[in-house]
């Protein structure tokens, strides 16, 4: 960076500064929510005491204060939610796809009525900011059901069907019909989601199973567990079926009594790698279908001939958002040569302005570390990459930290090598590596070595060289000048270690579906 | 055509990596028979761990260049390796009766179907992205597509339950789309290997995209299932066991697998080696 861009940063902060005030507190309230002080599973329609008689407490991170408690299933409350799940497939994967899709409009409906419950109580009990459940997790929950409602009644249009007579099948023994049977549901499906985004996880999973006639039994994460109940109650409210969905909630041992149950025809995970090959390799002598969304170590390219500006904000959004816990977080920024010291010394200088707090208040950027465990692993893992050698390490000088909960400033190294331990291992927080390049073979190289293949942002101005960089990187979700974008028409899923099948659009539905 | 008299040269049967035919670096090789006799038809190569190592080089090396031709070019090329298949259909028909004991009328319909099947996949090349692909309508500012590319490097193991056709509709399958392939021959086909890579080496294929194994698949089949650079595993064949084994193994780097389809000649089957990205960019000023 030259001097005279400094001067021009500096002085530029220096009339900002003059003009700068603080925010006062702006808090959302949290009447909207009852919370009850224990929660049940709920399983055939009806909220159910576990059989285990165990709770454990959910946390709201950002106090450290137990919030309620929840039901800790054991593999006989799997059992009986899979049970629950297997009558009601009797009569809902029969019902008229026309039919099922006013259920699914109905729930997307009462989401948008009481979006302002679930979001407050998505940022109570996730420890997200307001701002991100009420913008982003709540609407696009809603979103999700309501463009699934209307594929539940043209399901034959998902893949174009083979009309002619098979004339060669393998071998002609084991054939079980001929030409093509048109798209048919699997039967119930065993669903684990993450606690990043508890509900719309919740929707991406249930939403295409139900629009194509599955039912479902799903595990919410032990410190997530209470949305997905208030969305229990809307599906009560939308008069669901009972048994078409089934909420279990408790930790690992609970997601492995149900992936493993004989009663589940296929697995739908989002979460780590880690868990997903130990599922993976659990399920392996069963017929069950898998789809896996997991973990990612997502680059993000940035040109020199980028808007710089907004490049920054998409940054910092693309890996602070959600405090880092987002599994496609662009989390390597690779930045060419020649624009690196001063988008550096931008960046830093946006830093230092997220506010990080309170997640109730509307003015927070970063909220609360979902948990004390999560909390630890980040810190852990920054500490021991700062032993690494000879990397910049940058965190805001004057943000400061809420005395109570899990918080965590926002920072990042800089000047690292691929081999750079947090260039290779999914931090799941708020912390980004930098690295550079000169070309652009170089930076297609950096950001696809990696297990991972799950997601990449792009900026430059010039078209051609989006094409050709989009196209060269192994990810399967590519964002070119903006990032962390979804949409339920939008197909989202990885390549590689990122796990395998879509989510969203034509394409995820092809996982909750036998096509041939 | 008169019979020479001339003592007949056996042709020596060897792999297929890289565009060339090297022996098995382990110096191994087990028999084939003439069908249903106890004489030796041929000794053939027993693959190692080693060659495979090697092939999936070869097919990793080849990958950029297979996946980057124009879906026209792959097109041709799977044409060509149609003529080609063609052109030596009598050899074919010959080996297949010598060591499968297939009739007349089977070798023929063996030929007519594998080049049926190339036919066929070669004709998608330039259009299963247009019937899978997506522009997606999200609700903001973007365009947003979604397109189907390549799995990478696909293993495909094929079990003595796949025949000549069988085999050479998968082959076809997973070149359609771009991805390179370390194909394992089951024993009963084992004896084409050589000239299954004659077909490919003159077909304008890009060196490596395809490898030809010949072995045995109890030795093999975990260490295809274990290779941390094959990125999808096709294996074509009912044996619960050794799926289970296929799909535990592979696991550890999240490679893909995939079973037999039902309809071999069809958009089902080719889609089973594709993985979709999806791209996103403002529309604005």
């Amino acid at each position: 960076m030259s001097s005279s861009d400094k001067q021009l940063l500096d002085k530029n902060q220096a009339s900002e500064e003059r003009f700068e005030f603080a925010y006062a507190p702006s808090l959302e309230s949290t009447d909207v929510v009852k919370i009850k002080a224990r929660n049940l599973n709920f399983i055939g329609g009806k909220f159910t005491a576990p059989k285990s008689g165990r709770y454990i407490d959910s946390i709201n991170p950002a106090t450290a204060e137990p919030l309620a408690e929840i039901a800790e299933s054991s593999a006989a409350d799997v059992d009986l939610a899979v049970k629950a799940a297997g009558r009601a497939y009797g009569t809902w994967s029969k019902l008229s796809g026309q039919e099922r899709g006013r259920y699914l409009f109905r729930i997307a409906r009462i989401i948008q009525e009481r979006a302002r419950e679930l979001a407050v109580l998505e940022t109570l009990d996730n420890g997200k900011p307001i701002r991100e459940s009420r913008e982003l997790d709540v609407p696009l929950t809603a979103a999700h059901f309501f463009y699934h409602a209307g594929w539940a009644d043209k399901l034959e249009y998902v893949l174009p069907p083979s009309r002619r007579q098979a004339s060669w099948t393998t071998p002609p023994s084991r054939q079980a019909v001929r030409g093509s049977a048109g798209p048919r549901s699997l039967g119930v499906v065993g669903q684990v989601i993450p606690w990043n985004f508890p509900l719309m996880m919740a929707a991406w999973k249930i939403a295409p199973a139900l629009a194509t006639g599955n039912t479902v039994v799903i595990k919410p994460a032990e410190t997530t567990s209470l949305s997905i109940l208030l969305l229990a109650e809307i599906f009560q409210q939308a008069e669901l079926p009972d048994g078409v969905v089934n909420i279990v909630t408790g930790g690992g041992a609970t997601g492995a009594n149900l992936v493993s149950h004989p009663g589940i025809a296929k697995v739908a995970f989002t979460g780590s790698t880690e868990v997903g090959k130990l599922i993976a390799t659990s399920i392996a002598g069963s017929s069950k279908k898998l789809t896996l969304e997991l973990g990612g170590k997502s680059a993000n390219i940035i040109y020199e001939d980028a808007a710089i500006d907004q490049a920054i904000e998409a940054v910092v959004s693309g890996i602070y958002t959600n405090q880092g816990h987002v599994c496609c977080a662009g989390s390597r920024l690779l930045l060419e040569e020649s624009i690196a010291s001063i988008f550096i010394e931008k960046l830093k200088r946006r830093i230092e302005k997220l506010r990080v707090g309170n997640p109730l208040d509307k003015n927070t950027d970063i909220g609360a570390i979902n948990s004390k465990t999560e909390l630890d692993k980040i810190q852990a893992l920054i500490a021991s990459a700062r032993q690494e050698g000879p990397v910049e390490f940058f965190e805001p000088v004057k943000t400061t930290l809420p005395s109570t909960g899990y918080f965590q400033k926002p920072c990042f190294f800089a000047g690292v090598s691929s081999s750079f331990s947090l260039n290779r291992i999914e931090v799941f927080g708020p912390v980004l590596s930098i690295s550079t390049f000169r070309t652009v073979q170089e930076a297609i190289t950096k950001a696809n070595d990696t297990p991972y293949g799950l997601a990449a942002g792009i900026w430059s101005e010039k078209g051609s060289k989006i094409h050709k960089t989009a196209s060269l990187l192994k990810a399967g979700v590519i964002w070119a000048n903006t990032y962390n974008k979804f949409d339920p028409a939008a197909p989202f899923g990885g390549y590689f270690e990122s796990g395998f099948g879509r989510e969203g659009g034509r394409h995820g539905l092809l996982s909750y579906l036998e096509v041939t | 055509m008169e019979k020479s008299k001339a003592l007949p040269i056996p042709k020596t049967i060897k792999l297929f990596i890289n565009g060339e035919f090297p022996r098995t670096e382990s110096g191994r090789s087990f028999q084939v028979m003439h069908h249903g006799t106890k004489k030796t038809f041929a000794n053939l190569c027993q693959a190692s761990r080693k060659d495979l190592r090697t092939a999936v080089t070869a097919a990793q090396e080849a990958l950029p260049a297979w996946e980057k031709r124009t879906s026209y070019n792959r097109s041709q090329i799977l044409y060509r390796m149609a003529e080609m298949l063609e052109a030596k259909r009598v050899e074919v028909a010959s080996l297949l009766a010598q060591t499968c004991g297939l009739t007349k009328k089977m070798q023929n319909q063996a030929v007519d179907l594998a080049i049926e099947s190339l036919v066929y996949f070669c004709g998608f090349c330039d259009k299963y992205q247009q019937v899978i692909g997506s522009v997606n309508p999200v609700s903001g500012p973007h365009h947003c597509f979604t397109t189907a590319e390549p799995v990478g490097v696909v293993g495909l193991i094929a079990t003595e339950d796949v025949d000549f056709a069988g085999f050479w509709a998968s082959l076809a399958a997973i070149l359609a789309s771009g991805n390179t392939v370390i194909a394992l021959l089951p024993t009963n086909l084992a004896a084409l290997t050589g000239l299954l890579g004659e077909v490919l080496a003159t077909a304008d294929l890009p060196k490596g995209t395809v490898n030809l194994l010949s072995g045995f698949r109890e030795e093999l089949l975990s260490h295809f299932a274990s290779h941390m650079e094959i990125h999808s595993l096709s294996y074509q064949g009912y044996d619960n066991a050794e799926m289970t084994q296929i799909r535990k193994l592979a696991a550890a780097n999240m490679k893909r697998t995939v079973g037999p389809v039902r309809d071999i000649l069809s958009l089902e089957h080719l889609i089973q080696y594709l993985e979709f990205k999806t791209v996103w960019h403002p529309i604005g000023n």
